[in-house]
């Protein structure tokens, strides 16, 4: 459960009492409530919920974990995963 | 707790869903099990294991060309969105069914069911786009026919076309004729046009940059007949349902499989977020503008270039393949490098939370 | 999209896979207990791909398939009423109840209208106060601060109009019941990582300390998911048994302070049955007292509600990973996505309809 998508701050304003904004998800853009991310700015990645911030996202540990990612050192050059029923004369690239 | 008076029904007689309009699975079951044999006047089964249902019918040559023949319902809401209208889209939709056959269109007729009370500028803004859009793929509107509906019996307008056409010399294409070991090309990105209309949908809208890919097929088509000739062996245009229904439907009626790679597959970021925010696979979101090609692997190569050419094809990429076993099947490679089976699309369409 | 993307990176997916199969020694058997896990790893085959026999086991964390056929048996007598709009998740949608659906009762002529957010359902109240508005508030903790929210604003509003039919359910109560289950197979469990972003992982400590059992915070993306499990199985290797937060980008230990404060004042934790897993006590949420008023189960009057679960369904046993959805009599016939006997063939991430959805047969007749 619970579809949460990262996406970029553009805009606040208050609407009928509730602190909302613009938010950009890479090109498409919805209004979302920052009701529970009062901290967040314009420019901050929110994990968004329903339509409503449940998150800011800590672009420091994003970077962070990525990097521990990166530094695995590469084991095996070999591709994984079942190979698929032979494909005669087929590309099975 | 004690049963009082349940206001449910328990045994309901099936009804007519909007799922059934979505073009994937519920779709065809309607075809398949009640309107074909209630049409055709046979019992239905085996009717379809023989006959694959195609875009469009081919009907005998008497003389000159085959003449290529499809209808198409448009019932859009809203009437406008951007990059298109209900009045270009009957147009394109329709000339592009004839076109998967191999067939170059030449004459529509068109059929408007209006709502009372609909505004005649909407009706003439509709008129205009159509008349334009068909201008512009050269085919004439040959003849018509206008009805009234009482209000609410219909959403403001609906348009039926049907398109004639005649078939490129050489050219025989069907949803059967997938072979092992033909290579599957992709014209350009998916999602665009069922993102673009679900973006103004009440409830779900949101504001993009993304616009319909709606656009005619027909001189794309016409480049592929041309650099591939025998050597292609199937078209379609991945409308309602998506590219997983189509591949599905093809891998059906050839009796092979189709093996696609997730990563090759063109998705614009704005339409891959909003299928990410909308919980929408987008292998099952509507296209108006890009079509599949199966084309034996030798000729491959010459036919992505002469796709590439042409308008509308530039981004033009190789998805795929076809095998032989199991039949009837879509896997996919996965980003992550296992393989999947892909469904064709269920019944409706619907955003998710999970 | 940042903070997606670079998170299903096949190059980085190959690394932390290769990893895995130089860790593990046994065939781990790890529950994710978030639908939104389920469907990345169905998706994307990664529970395929995992080496030494590891078996994820799909937990319940899908409101579709946990929800109480009592409560959409409820949903479906009110939206059939009229002057109601209902209005839903569209997950909700084709959850077949004792009798019907919410598509069915479209058709026949019901208001039943999908929705993103519970704030829609606000705004159509607003739009049109002739009619009584319906929101069936499904969902976990994740969801729970925007239904709150949602009733906050409908109460500021002052509308008479809006309702909701709440059936809200916790994972820590839930988690328990499948540790004290003697037949249960879980080693490790992957916590959802949105449920840990409103509510924080401090829960999750006294279960990881009494059950001996480790507990990753995880994200939802490939890489996460992989990097989750490696957390697990370096755990499992390890003989340890902590909570670890893989998700740390959206995660912190206390989660969100002012999500947590919406949930405390609009609801209260109250014992509810889980559809397949039966009662938990302390296990949900109902509207607190002075957001009563907004509960649709005491404004519309819609009789007793006899259920009826079909008999051949397992929805249970697969909820609890006592039973795979292949084990199942009517799997892949009789239950199907198009005909869904029980719940975990409806939604997406309901383990039934994933494993059907990546054409998972009873016997591997591929070679």
């Amino acid at each position: 459960m619970c579809l949460g998508i990262p996406g970029r701050i553009i805009e606040t304003h208050e609407s009928a009492g509730l602190l909302m904004g613009t938010v950009d998800f890479g090109g498409v853009r919805r209004e979302v409530c920052l009701a529970c991310t009062p901290e967040a700015e314009v420019g901050s990645y929110v994990i968004v919920h329903v339509g409503f911030a449940i998150s800011i996202v800590d672009e420091a540990e994003a970077q962070r974990t990525l990097a521990v990612l990166r530094a695995i050192p590469d084991a095996i050059a070999t591709e994984l995963g079942e190979p698929l029923p032979a494909a005669p004369g087929g590309d099975t690239r | 707790m004690t049963a009082l008076e349940c206001p449910l029904p328990i045994e309901e007689g099936e009804v007519v869903l909007l799922g059934h309009g979505a073009g994937g699975r519920l779709s065809a079951e309607l075809l398949e099990d009640l309107l074909l044999p209630a049409i055709s006047g046979s019992s239905g089964r085996g009717l379809i294991g023989r006959v694959p249902l195609e875009d469009a019918a081919v009907l005998p040559a008497t003389g000159g060309a085959e003449l290529v023949v499809s209808t198409d319902s448009f019932v859009v809401s809203p009437l406008f969105f951007p990059g298109g209208d209900i009045g270009s889209l009957s147009v394109h939709g329709t000339i592009n069914d004839v076109a998967m056959m191999g067939a170059m269109p030449t004459a529509l007729t068109v059929s408007l069911i209006i709502e009372e009370g609909l505004p005649l500028a909407t009706l003439e803004r509709v008129a205009r786009s159509l008349g334009e859009a068909a201008r512009a793929a050269g085919v004439a509107v040959v003849t018509g026919d206008t009805k009234v509906v009482n209000r609410g019996a219909a959403d403001q307008l609906f348009i039926t076309t049907t398109g004639l056409g005649t078939r490129l010399p050489g050219t025989r294409t069907s949803a059967a004729y997938a072979a092992p070991g033909d290579v599957v090309l992709l014209s350009g990105p998916i999602g665009l046009h069922g993102t673009t209309v679900l973006s103004t949908r009440e409830g779900l809208g949101f504001e993009s940059d993304i616009a319909t890919d709606s656009r005619p097929l027909h001189h794309l088509v016409r480049a592929i007949a041309k650099a591939g000739g025998s050597a292609v062996h199937v078209l379609r245009d991945p409308t309602r349902g998506g590219l997983a229904t189509t591949l599905n439907e093809i891998a059906r009626d050839s009796a092979v499989t189709v093996e696609i790679d997730e990563a090759a597959i063109p998705v614009p970021e704005a339409v891959a977020a909003a299928c990410d925010l909308l919980g929408l696979d987008v292998l099952h979101v509507a296209n108006e503008g890009c079509l599949v090609a199966f084309v034996a692997a030798d000729k491959a190569e010459d036919v992505l270039t002469a796709m590439r050419a042409v308008p509308g094809g530039e981004g033009a990429v190789r998805i795929g393949h076809v095998a032989d076993w199991p039949a009837g099947r879509v896997v996919m490679r996965t980003l992550v490098g296992a393989h999947r089976v892909v469904d064709m699309l269920a019944g409706e369409q619907l955003p998710r939370i999970c | 999209m940042k903070y997606l993307d670079e998170y299903r990176d096949p190059a980085l997916a190959r690394k932390l896979l290769a990893e895995l199969t130089a860790t593990a020694t046994e065939p781990w058997r790890i529950m994710e207990v978030c639908g939104g896990q389920t469907h990345t790893l169905v998706r994307q085959g990664i529970d395929d791909l995992l080496p030494a026999g590891i078996r994820m086991i799909h937990g319940p964390g899908c409101p579709v398939c946990v929800t109480p056929l009592e409560v959409l048996d409820r949903a479906h007598a009110i939206a059939a009423l009229p002057g109601v709009v209902f209005t839903s998740f569209g997950d909700m949608l084709r959850v077949p109840g004792s009798h019907t659906d919410l598509l069915a009762l479209r058709a026949r002529g019901a208001d039943v209208r999908p929705v993103y957010s519970p704030m829609d359902a606000v705004r159509i109240a607003v739009a049109e106060p002739a009619e009584q508005v319906v929101f069936l508030a499904v969902g976990f903790e994740t969801t729970a601060p925007a239904n709150a929210l949602a009733v906050q604003q409908a109460d500021r509003l002052g509308l008479d109009n809006f309702s909701v039919l709440v059936s809200h359910v916790l994972v820590p109560p839930a988690i328990t019941t499948l540790l004290e289950d003697p037949d249960c197979e879980v080693q490790a469990f992957l916590a959802a990582g949105h449920v840990c972003a409103v509510m924080g992982w401090r829960a999750y400590e006294p279960i990881a300390a009494k059950y001996q059992v480790p507990i990753v915070v995880t994200g939802f993306e490939p890489l996460d998911l992989l990097e989750g499990i490696l957390m697990a199985v370096r755990q499992l290797e390890d003989s340890r048994a902590e909570v670890e937060n893989q998700y740390v980008r959206a995660v912190r230990r206390d989660g969100n302070t002012d999500a947590q404060h919406a949930i405390e004042t609009v609801f209260r934790i109250a014992d509810r049955p889980w559809r397949g897993l039966g009662p938990i006590p302390d296990s949900g949420l109902v509207l607190a007292p002075d957001f009563a008023r907004f509960d649709a189960a005491t404004r519309f009057e819609v009789g007793g509600i006899t259920t009826a679960e079909h008999p051949e369904c397992i929805a249970g046993e697969i909820l609890t990973g006592a039973k795979l959805p292949t084990d199942c009599t009517a799997y892949g016939t009789r239950c199907t996505p198009r005909n869904p006997l029980g719940a975990p063939m409806v939604s997406g991430e309901g383990t039934c309809a994933a494993f059907y959805a990546a054409g998972r047969v009873p016997r591997k007749v591929e070679a």
